[in-house]
């Protein structure tokens, strides 16, 4: 160990902190202007956003961002933002709801599921400030909670897909087999199986939500075993590029992916945040801010689809746009019965439909999924 | 397309992008320095390779300026380890901290962008052949070029005088300062050549595979092109089997899902990991030969005396 010496030592510091820093710069499109104390003004409300991602991700994180900018709009000068991007899961998320809340935000929006308890922690220390946390389910007194009804557009995408589909096969690739993920794979077959009962959905887990690689693989995979339909619960395009290149079919995932797959793409399940933010920040403003649970879906415009793709044959696109407007109007609910699990037990009889707690837990699959439901 | 036509040709494509970076990395240690910012070198390739296809829509030049983007963060390296004698593990690291953050920000401009896939292989009767076509005679042209590469690597290393002179300074830097090698400057070289393959690793995987930018698109494949090194035991044709068998494994445990095999997928994606260490250390079981093959003075500050 004779050659470490107090000048490597010093050096490789000196490197990392400068290399850091750099990287801090380049990557800093951080609005730190919102977290300075003293430049809050009282007359206005500020908001404050957490994103896991960079704004630009071209999905989750960039519909959220959307959403905020819409509030902006819609509130004008009565309101004020500041987000933080790329804010991993766990003990940094905590430091950065700590400092927006400590520096005068009245309402802050983390946006991820694992910011759930650093939320919880930081709003006890803030009782007079009001939070709101994505797709979690711990509330208290000043943290609310609010998610979106995706399952409702697989619905619709379900019954696109039995329609397109020549070899019956749903190929669906899912990025963690948790209760959201697993309501969409039920949504879509239960919806597809009405109208063609041979339709079957093979799932593959891609164990992240993240490597366009690996979901391009899956897509690939699932395609060379049968599947003429791609859908995905993970976060990048790839699958439908896959799709696009095999001139087979895909659903697109939080944002429209049209421009990486304009032939491919059926439709896409795209997330609004927009209009929920602007009643939640309005409501801090007239003081009317209480909390609670939303889960809103199409009728509640928090779901919306993407125009639906021009080779889709028009009484297939008359078909479809019934079934938002049946979604919407309540007529018609994603998890109607009759519906049956794997085993072929009836879970739920006609006339009837799943409940919000059930769909929250959901840890099976109903009848046409492939494989078994890891737990 | 049969299914083990389809498997084999996935298997491939999946294994290129580590096969380029380990390769890259393996005459970086060989020379006795250990970079572990190949995850940044591969970003700022892929970030740099898709913007010139973008701007361009040359996807040579393209391949060619991540490489040479990849050299270029290497540099940073060699001239702060090398040059400035700072740790190589505190820089290495930083170097990759570096790379994910820059990458971030020089693509921001280009997310949502598609570009058009670099051509792939047709030669007319021979693509066309049952099983032997698809996979020989219908790949990208990176492809072949990562196989060459390795080749290549493989008699520099183990014929030529110069792969003789890289080892040596790897093995002893002092005795090769000794007999008048310039250890630094071919330490210089060897890190910019194991640059220019991750940039090329990293350029693969936007330029032929998933033609699109997004942040932190490599995913990790720099850490593991990093341990397929060592686990190959710094030798070429050992990188080249346990590329191709992680991709391999990559894609049986997603067919063995799709064919719904009854394991969590937790234990499956874990799977092509410990297929290539159980496999990389069942056939380099020999002690003596894998301590002969590493270089000794490895991740050492060369201090000249004199």
């Amino acid at each position: 160990m004779k050659h470490i010496t107090i000048k490597t030592v010093v050096l490789a510091i000196v490197a990392v902190t400068v290399a850091a820093a750099i990287a801090a710069i380049f990557v800093g499109k951080l609005d730190w202007g919102g977290l300075v104390p003293g430049a809050a003004q009282i007359d206005k409300v500020k908001a404050g956003f957490v994103y896991v991602g960079p704004t630009n991700d071209n999905g989750w994180t960039y519909r959220h961002d959307q959403g905020r900018l819409t509030a902006e709009k819609a509130l004008g000068g009565e309101m004020e933002s500041t987000f933080v991007e790329t804010v991993s899961e766990g003990a940094a998320a905590e430091r950065v709801i700590q400092q927006l809340a400590a520096s005068g935000h009245d309402i802050i929006f983390t946006t991820s599921f694992g910011y759930m308890n650093p939320t919880l922690k930081v709003a006890k220390r803030f009782p007079n400030v009001k939070f709101e946390h994505a797709t979690g389910f711990k509330r208290d007194e000043n943290v609310a909670t609010y998610n979106a009804r995706f399952y409702e557009g697989r619905t619709v995408a379900g019954i696109i897909a039995a329609r397109m589909t020549k070899a019956n096969v749903i190929g669906y690739i899912g990025a963690f087999p948790i209760p959201e993920v697993v309501r969409g794979i039920n949504a879509t077959i239960i919806a597809a199986r009405r109208i063609n009962p041979n339709v079957i959905a093979k799932v593959v887990w891609a164990n992240t939500w993240h490597d366009p690689a690996k979901e391009a693989d899956a897509a690939k995979v699932l395609l060379d075993q049968g599947a003429d339909i791609i859908m995905q619960h993970t976060d990048s395009a790839a699958p439908c590029q896959i799709a696009q290149e095999r001139g087979a079919w895909c659903v697109g995932q939080a944002a429209d992916q049209s421009a990486f797959a304009p032939k491919a793409q059926l439709t896409a399940i795209v997330d609004v945040w927009g209009p929920y933010y602007t009643d939640r920040i309005k409501a801090v403003m007239d003081g009317t801010w209480t909390s609670g649970d939303t889960w809103g879906g199409l009728a509640a415009g928090m779901v919306e689809m993407a125009p639906l793709n021009a080779a889709i044959p028009s009484h297939v696109q008359a078909e479809a746009n019934m079934a938002i407007a049946d979604l919407k109007s309540g007529t018609l609910h994603s998890f109607q019965g009759p519906i049956t699990d794997q085993s072929g037990k009836l879970v739920i009889m006609m006339g009837e439909q799943l409940d919000d707690g059930v769909l929250a837990g959901m840890d099976w699959y109903v009848q046409g999924v492939q494989g078994s439901l890891p737990k | 397309m049969s299914g083990l036509t389809a498997f084999l040709v996935s298997m491939i494509a999946a294994a290129t992008p580590l096969l380029f970076a380990a390769t890259g990395e393996l005459v970086t240690e060989k020379s006795g320095v250990l970079n572990l910012g190949v995850e940044g070198m591969m970003l700022i390739g892929a970030v740099t390779a898709f913007s010139v296809g973008v701007v361009t829509g040359n996807t040579w030049l393209a391949a060619l300026m991540g490489a040479f983007a990849g050299a270029a963060m290497s540099l940073i390296f060699a001239f702060l380890t090398l040059s400035l004698r700072a740790s190589q593990v505190a820089t290495g690291l930083a170097l990759t901290l570096f790379g994910v953050g820059l990458s971030a920000s020089i693509g921001q401009g280009y997310v949502g962008i598609p570009i058009e896939t670099m051509t792939k292989l047709h030669i007319s009767w021979l693509s066309d052949l049952p099983f032997i076509g698809p996979i020989l005679f219908s790949q990208d042209p990176l492809v072949y070029l990562s196989v060459i590469l390795v080749a290549a690597v493989w008699w520099f290393i183990n014929c030529t005088r110069s792969g003789l002179v890289v080892r040596a300074v790897g093995e002893s830097h002092e005795a090769a300062h000794a007999i008048g090698y310039n250890v630094v400057g071919i330490r210089y070289l060897a890190v910019a050549f194991g640059g220019a393959m991750a940039g090329l690793g990293g350029a693969y995987l936007p330029l032929a595979y998933t033609p699109m930018w997004i942040e932190n698109m490599t995913a990790g494949r720099g850490w593991i092109a990093l341990a397929l090194v060592v686990f190959a035991t710094w030798r070429p044709g050992r990188v080249l089997l346990g590329a191709y068998l992680f991709g391999g494994v990559t894609i049986l445990q997603l067919h063995a899902q799709a064919l719904g095999f009854d394991m969590p997928p937790q234990f499956m994606s874990m799977l092509p990991y410990l297929a290539t260490i159980v496999v990389l250390v069942l056939i380099s079981r020999d002690a003596t030969r894998i301590r002969l093959n590493a270089p000794a003075d490895i991740g050492k500050v060369f201090h000249p005396q004199a």
